[in-house]
């Protein structure tokens, strides 16, 4: 490692020509039935070099930057450009076909959801959640009364001991983003439509992205809101078709891309 | 190293992350700092077995009772097919029997639910795995310890049967604990080595149950392996039992049934109960951690 100069720019997260190909089972084109797949393998073993009724889906193709310390880079694109993948490549959840990414530290994905689950109560889900993210119990413990303030859960009665799955689908995401939100990261990523629940809660949840963004070296954000990567972000990628399309300072690269949508 | 004014000029991208320190995110971490990082999550692992041992009964009116419920209920079924009508307990006292026979039931179904849970381990969480950073053998470990928490439950129904047909506790209940301990050992290896293989073929999740129940009849779950292979030739009846599944039942029921004595038991079977449980949990251990960077591609 250098000492940085001052002025000098830290790279924190380098891609290098990512590939990043998915692998799907049972949707080959052809019919469904038992014997077309029946006679799919009965192919596969005559020795056919690709692996049939798997098919492929290369939602990366080839993408390189560099991040460094301080930045926050906006991850922008149509439905299906290949945004979260990117992003959970970077964060080392899925491993690219080719190509490499090196990161400072380990990035983390702002997201629970998968951890938690509806049948336990808000409490027991806190916990659980706390331990996925790797906090300790002790830091559970200290943070536990904020997570629920946050939340606002229990402002309407004793609802943070009840199951899950009596909640609201609001105040389901608003318990969410409130424990996923509650660990400060290096290298913090957050996919898109995070910030959900009323009026009130968006404003309070807006308020701990920026909190989190102050403490991150870096951070990346999804957003299909051209206003908050405006607000947030001082670099965008524009990602088209799993390629990087156009990469440099947001104005400009928004200015392309809201022609290019044709807003 | 002197910095120019622009001194990242013309690095690629494999020399630049070195002179910066970073390293290669995913990239599997060596055996030893594995093994670090999932003693760090031991509290995940508690946390996320015990939580879905309770989230498996919570629509249900009776709750958790269920736990001891559903065992009562296996063992009852057991009881009226092998114990009444095919009267499988040959060479055996009903006093005998019956405890052998749901000793079997619930020491399998422990193998067996690590098995098939270990499968779906990875494939059935792949939104976990792809959403969080853990060492992935955290969930297969984590589903074995699930099935031990169940298995504690189904010991309480064991001991009311057990005393029920007149075993009483004695020192030799003490040997429950080594015969558990070394079980989950052998199942959590189990469970890895299916989670590796079932992340890659999720169609062993349809294929395993017929193999666990060739494994269930071959281990003499409902009939004593040396009374019923009295006629084969005896090396038959060695293999049969010397399979852990075997091994680990015949061990609980010597533990908890005064009448079942150590002439039922195969030679050296304390050995070979361990030399199981060390084989294939570090075996798949090892096994599992080998493909730990490609679990997130499903």
């Amino acid at each position: 490692m250098v000492e940085p100069l001052p002025g000098q720019r830290i790279p924190t997260v380098i891609a290098d020509e990512v590939h990043i190909v998915y692998r799907v089972n049972g949707a080959k084109s052809g019919k469904g039935s038992a014997t077309a797949a029946l006679s799919r393998i009965v192919k596969r073993g005559r020795g056919a070099g690709e692996e049939r009724g798997v098919r492929k889906v290369h939602a990366v193709r080839g993408v390189s930057f560099v991040a460094h310390r301080g930045e926050a880079v906006g991850l922008i694109g149509s439905n299906g450009s290949g945004k979260s993948t990117l992003l959970r490549a970077i964060a080392g959840l899925l491993p690219p076909e080719s190509g490499k990414v090196y990161t400072d530290g380990q990035p983390s994905l702002l997201g629970v959801n998968a951890a938690l689950m509806n049948d336990l109560t808000g409490e027991r889900n806190v916990t659980l959640g706390g331990l996925a993210m790797g906090m300790s119990r002790e830091q559970i413990k200290e943070r536990y009364q904020e997570i629920v303030d946050f939340s606002g859960i229990n402002e309407k009665g004793d609802f943070i001991t009840l199951p899950m799955r009596t909640y609201s689908s609001g105040m389901q995401a608003r318990l969410r983003f409130s424990i996923a939100a509650a660990k400060d990261h290096d290298v913090l990523m957050i996919d898109e439509a995070l910030a959900t629940g009323d009026a009130k809660f968006r404003g309070r949840s807006e308020e701990r992205i920026r909190e989190l963004r102050e403490h991150a070296g870096t951070v990346f954000l999804v957003s299909h809101s051209n206003k908050s990567i405006r607000d947030t972000c001082d670099r965008v990628l524009w990602l088209e078709r799993g390629e990087l399309r156009l990469d440099g300072p947001t104005e400009e690269v928004m200015r392309e891309y809201e022609k290019f949508s044709g807003k | 190293m002197t910095a120019p004014p622009s001194p990242d000029e013309g690095l690629t991208a494999a020399q630049l992350a070195a002179k910066y320190g970073l390293a290669v995110s995913g990239a599997r971490p060596a055996l030893r700092e594995y093994v670090r990082q999932l003693w760090g999550r031991r509290h995940f692992i508690m946390a996320f077995s015990r939580a879905k041992l309770a989230s498996q009964y919570s629509q249900a009116k009776l709750g958790q009772l269920w736990q001891v419920a559903t065992p009562l209920l296996n063992a009852a079924v057991y009881f009226m097919i092998f114990g009444l009508l095919l009267d499988a307990g040959r060479g055996m006292s009903k006093e005998v029997y019956i405890p052998f026979l749901v000793t079997g039931v619930f020491v399998f179904t422990f193998t067996q639910s690590s098995v098939m849970t270990g499968v779906r381990a990875i494939s059935g969480n792949l939104g976990l795995v792809r959403a969080l950073h853990f060492p992935r053998a955290s969930l297969p470990i984590s589903f074995a310890l699930q099935q031990l928490q169940q298995l504690l439950y189904s010991m309480l129904v064991l001991f009311l049967v057990v005393i029920g047909f007149g075993s009483y506790p004695d020192a030799s209940w003490a040997l429950i604990v080594p015969v558990l301990v070394l079980q989950f050992c052998f199942n959590s290896g189990l469970a890895l080595i299916f989670a590796r293989a079932g992340a890659k073929t999720p169609d062993l999740a349809q294929l395993m149950p017929f193999v666990m129940r060739t494994w269930m009849y071959a281990s003499g779950v409902m009939f004593s392996i040396p009374v019923f292979l009295a006629d084969k030739p005896q090396w038959v009846a060695n293999i049969l039992q010397w399979n852990p599944a075997a091994i680990y039942m015949d061990l609980m029921r010597f533990a908890l049934i005064e009448e079942y004595g150590a002439e039922n038991l195969p030679a050296h079977v304390w050995a070979v109960a361990g030399g199981w449980a060390a084989l294939v949990a570090l075996g798949g251990f090892v096994y599992f951690w080998q493909a730990e960077e490609r679990y997130g591609r499903g």
